[in-house]
């Protein structure tokens, strides 16, 4: 069968699934709509967050930057999952005792103040925003590339499968579907990388043929010859780093907090019945997620490996038949500069000139048949990516709707609003927000590569210590929160602005605040944060009694 | 409240910021410490096709992360019996 034709059957039969899960798992009340009804078993929500964190850019994008960047490419690797010891130890236990339905429901009661509450709304609108433009992109992205429907056609039926499960099941209906997307997603990224360990280094797991010898017989660590390959075509080497030790502290540093501060995230840790179920469905989460993430790096260093062998001084003509195919999407140009019809893949630290460009997304998607992999494995690749995709974005939409249903009409506008109309409001607001990420998925604003540093450096330099210190302090009151949430996003989002929009022409170490760049100055924020909050609420009178008393009843459960 | 619901609340809240201090060390020094600012020198270790400081920054940092979780739902599992903290199944209220 052709690789189109099982591409249709497993994209297809995934669909299928979902809209059934959808259907049976459907929410009937406010709290089914919000946070499933807190009945989601531990093991059950582990996975569904696992599906939720890993979007389309972890299945299909990760694994290429790192191959890109060498040792550096950590920052993503320990940054998105480092995140979740924090969850897991500093807020999902407290959250779930609090046991409300929204993030902006913790800061807005904690801080007995609206403004509070609705500096923490609109946060959490323009953070899931941000996210699933990108995510409704990809699944355009990977409808076209591997169905030949067109681009509009792929965004809108990824719209239709979303609207459908996440205004007919709301919160219920996602988790179960995000646990079939995660078991989909799991196995169409581990079946390429197992293939591709075997072949390369005669290992099943990946994980072990990462540091391994080569199959080829030559008894050379797979890791050696990639840095010697590397030396040889001018590209830095692959296990040595080559940021700013500076840098890749606080990148990763904004990385871990915003993880552990976005909303979508948080939320799912209000679905599980107890707090001992929150603080074990985070270790389930991360394990779940760890799968994937000690994989990545694995085939990372196998792709590039493998590019390299295969590529470089090849004959152009007698190039292999997946180099033509991915020639055709434009995302490998080869132009002869010399016309001595072979493939000169150079780096900058070599003579000859370089006359390959290849997109990083490639070493994924173009992995099964870069190994030679049946044609099912092609398909399931496509359908792993629309799962990744799918699942976030109908993650965001949630706290999208409830956001607005919830924290902004019931707690904000229209308080007298009953349960019934507010789930409908909630379901209309859903319905919204999938035709705006449909808009931005089509119409992609050309910045939202950049945006995505914005949405980890808010959620860092906003929720993260806001709820934080009020957990952890008694003391901190509210014009001490107010006031560093506002500094903390005032100041990250100026630096961002500043060197991503205003001058782009000076984004350089040689011009940034102690050689920190705008993905990793989150982590800055949050610390200024903490000190405008911790200053301020110093000076200003102790929050009343009550409030003293709820937190001493979210420490224990 | 009673004053010695009070007391045994606070001396279950000082354990459980002892063991979180003592995990998120652990968490800052597999991270930061091995991933990041001392990586080159555990580079010139070698295990297998491995250097240490890159294992550490690629691999071995997740594998700690997923154990420090593990080992707090231990700790505090072993917490919650000690202080008899009683947990209703119920919802949100």
């Amino acid at each position: 069968m052709s690789v189109q034709a099982w591409t249709y059957i497993l994209v297809g039969f995934s669909f299928a699934l979902y809209i059934g899960i959808a259907v049976w798992a459907r929410a009937k009340s406010r709290s089914d709509f919000y946070v499933a009804g807190s009945g989601v078993p531990p093991v059950i929500n582990g996975m569904a967050t696992a599906a939720d964190w890993m979007s389309a850019a972890s299945f299909i994008s990760m694994a290429g930057l790192i191959s890109f960047m060498g040792r550096d490419g950590a920052v993503y690797l320990m940054g998105w999952t480092g995140g979740y010891v924090l969850l897991a130890l500093l807020l999902a236990p407290y959250l779930r005792k609090f046991g409300k339905f929204t993030v902006p429901d913790f800061v807005g009661d904690r801080y007995y103040s609206q403004t509070a509450r609705f500096v923490a709304v609109v946060c959490a609108i323009f953070i899931s925003f941000t996210y699933v433009a990108g995510q409704m992109r990809g699944v355009g992205i990977v409808f076209s590339r591997f169905l030949n429907v067109n681009i509009t056609v792929g965004v809108l039926i990824g719209m239709g499968i979303v609207f459908f499960y996440a205004v007919l099941g709301g919160m219920k209906g996602i988790t179960y579907t995000q646990v079939a997307q995660y078991c989909v997603l799991i196995f169409a990224y581990l079946v390429p990388a197992i293939f591709i360990s075997l072949m390369m280094t005669g290992h099943v797991i990946p994980q072990f043929g990462f540091g391994g010898t080569l199959a080829d017989g030559s008894g050379v660590y797979l890791l050696d010859r990639l840095n010697g390959l590397s030396q040889e075509l001018g590209f830095l080497t692959y296990t040595n780093g080559h940021k700013s030790t500076m840098d890749i502290f606080f990148i990763t540093a904004a990385l871990m907090v915003g993880t552990a501060g976005l909303p979508h995230v948080i939320v799912r840790f209000y679905t599980v019945p107890k707090v001992a179920a929150a603080r074990s469905s985070a270790g389930w989460a991360l394990l779940f997620i760890a799968l994937l993430y000690t994989t990545a790096p694995a085939v990372a260093a196998f792709a590039r490996t493998n590019l390299l062998t295969t590529i470089s001084d090849a004959e152009y003509k007698e190039a292999p038949e997946w180099f033509k195919n991915w020639e055709k999407t434009g995302l490998i140009k080869f132009e002869d500069k010399n016309k001595d019809g072979r493939i000169q893949y150079r780096g900058p630290n070599s003579d000859i000139e370089n006359e390959l460009s290849i997109d990083r997304d490639i070493m994924v998607l173009a992995n099964p048949e870069i190994a030679q992999l049946p044609n099912w494995v092609i398909g399931l690749v496509a359908a792993g990516g629309l799962a990744a995709a799918l699942s976030t974005a109908a993650g965001l939409l949630l706290v999208i709707s409830t956001s607005i249903a919830h924290d902004l009409l019931k707690k904000g506008l229209l308080p007298t609003i009953g349960p019934k109309k507010e789930l409908l409001a909630a379901r209309i607001s859903a319905g919204f927000a999938v035709c705006i990420a449909g808009y931005f998925g089509l119409h992609p604003p050309g910045f939202v590569a950049q945006v995505v540093a914005f949405a980890f450096g808010l959620a860092a330099a906003s929720f993260f210590p806001a709820i934080i210190m009020g957990i952890f302090s008694k003391r901190m009151n509210k014009h001490g929160a107010i006031s560093g949430m506002i500094s903390g996003l005032v100041f990250t989002a100026a630096y961002i602005i500043y060197f991503k929009f205003m001058r782009p022409e000076l984004n350089s170490p040689a011009y940034w605040w102690f050689g920190i760049s705008p993905e990793g100055i989150g982590t800055v924020g949050m610390l200024l944060n903490l000190l405008v909050a911790s200053a301020v609420s110093f000076k200003t009178p102790p929050p009343p009694p009550e409030i003293q008393e709820l937190v001493e009843q979210i420490r224990t459960p | 409240m009673n004053q010695s619901l009070r007391h045994q609340r606070s001396s279950y809240w000082k354990l459980n910021l002892r063991y979180l201090g003592i995990l998120l060390s652990i968490w800052f020094i597999t991270a930061y410490g091995f991933g990041i600012l001392f990586v080159d020198h555990l580079d010139t270790i070698r295990i297998g096709g491995f250097h240490l400081g890159f294992w550490f920054a690629q691999q071995g940092a997740i594998y700690v992360f997923v154990c420090l979780i593990f080992v707090y739902v231990r700790l505090m599992k072993g917490l919650d019996k000690a202080y008899k903290v009683d947990e209703r199944d119920a919802g949100p209220s």
